[in-house]
């Protein structure tokens, strides 16, 4: 146990995480210092000494820079503390979060893949469709997010999908990338091996290039789940009324309540996390089904 | 042995040649090959990098198109040979694809022909005992050594039952000892299956070793420079290599590569 803790990842994470710890709470009494002089001061308070100036950094209601322990406790208070059908509840938001972002992860990897297949076995459209899903992604997201809302909204489509529409238009881009990557990978002898046996261009694709592929889609896949959390974020920004923690987050900032922004914020790291990791355990699945080293 | 008397040919080129147009102007890969390759046949084709044995082989298995000249596959086009799997290649390196184990790999071909699921096993089976890999079947490729893939590679060429087994430098990359083990192999395989075979090497002891003829190429253009047949009886093995019969035809090899290549360039 103890010799698993000294040479696994366990150590190290927790060591740095303890870093930040303390220069976070630094930074804490840095910024809120100001304001808690000012607090005092409105207060007829001036005799302070520095640990209550300290203290009051570490506990204020607004502070310019929450500390982790304040983060902490409103997490809890939100996840746990909280029925989650309540719109005060981080649990509720978050399932409106996945659930567009996972839509729009199916839909962007499907579009992906399908780009990809186009690209590379029709020439001409390697030459005419890659440069613009290039320049898809050169559009910030956030001038298209609120475009794309409307427009669907004329034509009645509202709810989840323009979200995960959203989410799809950020997470196609590294999929097609990668798996055109991927499907031109077999080496020449491989391809040569296929032309030996007459293979016609499916037996090819299924047999040679879709399982050469298989790894670029997968680390492909990886950025495209965190990209689609981001684009749903982005899209709730827009579209507040349904919740989420795009939502949580504007309506944090509204009213200054920064301790609920950092909260959504690390509710929202916490599910890419998640996400990513559930894509990097398929990885290691299929990889090992397909015979990769150990 | 070889049976060039009553033999019909299984290969005829005629004054086959191949330019590539590069950046830096033509290369003569090939210039006016003419050699006739009669069945049940074992031909090495030798000579220096460059002089084109593994363009010829190529252009046998239809991968490489002639600019000049004729070719004929049993008869026919060397497209019309491939579409009809004539034959079996097996290229210098292993090439099986790493997400099949040894049997999928074997099994790729008769796969890809539509050989039914117990047709396949029991050629999967065959292809294994044939080249001494029984046992290694749910194997991956990583696991298995150089000399094993190549031998499984060779299995994969052979599991259609082609008549015809193209091979290129199949041992080029593996160490003397493994190299040797596999030459004696590969001809109880060949007496075995009567198969013709053309080899491309640029190992002398091994093309004297294997073949009933040789053909000696030179480079620049890539042409044929002689034509050595060698009949040693079939169930020599590789103590032959002592001999003076051996050691002469080996000579005359080495003779025909020394003409043909100037060591100017």
């Amino acid at each position: 146990m103890l010799n698993a803790l000294w040479h696994g990842k366990t150590l190290p994470v927790l060591a740095v995480s303890a870093v930040l710890a303390v220069l976070w709470y630094m930074g804490s009494i840095w910024l809120n210092a100001d304001m808690q002089r000012d607090a005092f001061s409105n207060a007829g308070k001036t005799d302070f000494t520095t640990s209550e100036l300290i203290a009051g950094t570490w506990s204020q209601e607004r502070p310019k820079l929450p500390t982790p322990g304040q983060i902490l406790v409103e997490l809890n208070k939100t996840i746990l503390d909280t029925a989650p059908t309540s719109k005060r509840s981080l649990v509720y938001h978050g399932s409106v979060t996945i659930s567009a972002t996972l839509l729009g992860f199916l839909i962007g990897s499907l579009l992906g893949m399908g780009l990809a297949v186009l690209v590379v076995h029709v020439k001409s459209l390697d030459r005419s469709l890659m440069p613009w899903v290039v320049a898809s992604q050169t559009i910030p997201i956030i001038a298209l997010a609120p475009m794309i809302v409307v427009i669907m909204n004329q034509f009645d489509i509202t709810g989840i999908v323009p979200k995960a529409v959203i989410a799809a238009y950020l997470s196609f881009f590294p999929v097609t990338v990668g798996m055109v990557k991927g499907l031109r990978s077999p080496d020449p002898l491989q391809m040569d091996l296929m032309r030996t046996y007459s293979a016609t261009r499916l037996q090819t694709f299924l047999k040679l290039r879709v399982p050469s592929s298989i790894p670029f889609l997968f680390a492909s896949l990886k950025v495209a789940v965190a990209a689609s959390l981001v684009g749903t974020v982005v899209a709730e920004l827009t579209k507040s009324e349904d919740g989420g923690f795009g939502a949580r987050l504007l309506a944090g900032s509204y009213y200054g309540q920064t301790i609920q922004i950092w909260a959504a914020l690390f509710a929202a790291a916490g599910c890419a996390w998640v996400l990513v990791t559930l894509v990097g355990v398929a990885d290691r699945v299929v990889t090992k089904a397909m015979g990769a080293r150990p | 042995m070889a049976q060039s008397g009553n033999a019909s040919p299984v290969i005829e080129t005629s004054d086959l040649s191949l330019t590539f147009e590069t950046g830096d102007g033509p290369v003569h890969a090939l210039s006016g090959v003419s050699l006739t390759i009669q069945k049940g046949d074992f031909v090495s084709l030798i000579g220096p990098s460059g002089c084109g044995k593994t363009t010829l082989l190529r252009v046998i298995a239809d991968l490489e198109q002639p600019t000049e000249g004729a070719i004929s596959i049993n008869g026919m086009s060397p497209h019309e040979a491939r579409l009809k799997r004539a034959y079996g290649y097996v290229f210098q390196a292993p090439a099986l694809y790493p997400w099949r184990t040894i049997g999928k790999n074997i099994a790729l071909p008769l796969e890809i022909m539509g050989f039914s699921k117990s047709e396949q096993a029991e050629r999967v089976r065959k292809g294994l005992d044939l080249v001494n890999l029984t046992g290694f079947e749910k194997k991956f490729p990583w696991q298995l050594s150089g000399g094993m893939q190549q031998r499984a590679s060779i299995a994969r060429a052979l599991s259609f039952d082609p008549d015809l087994l193209l091979m290129d430098e199949p041992f080029g990359a593996l160490d003397e000892i493994v190299r040797d083990k596999l030459n004696e192999q590969l001809l109880r395989l060949w007496e075995k299956t009567q198969k013709t075979v053309v080899f491309v090497t640029h190992s002398i002891p091994e093309a004297v070793f294997l073949s009933t003829k040789i053909v000696v190429m030179s480079p620049r253009p890539g042409k044929i420079h002689d034509v050595i047949d060698c009949n040693f009886p079939a169930d020599r093995t590789l103590d032959i290599r002592e001999t003076p019969e051996f050691l002469d035809v080996a000579n005359r090899v080495r003779q025909g590569l020394r003409e043909g290549h100037s060591y100017v360039d």
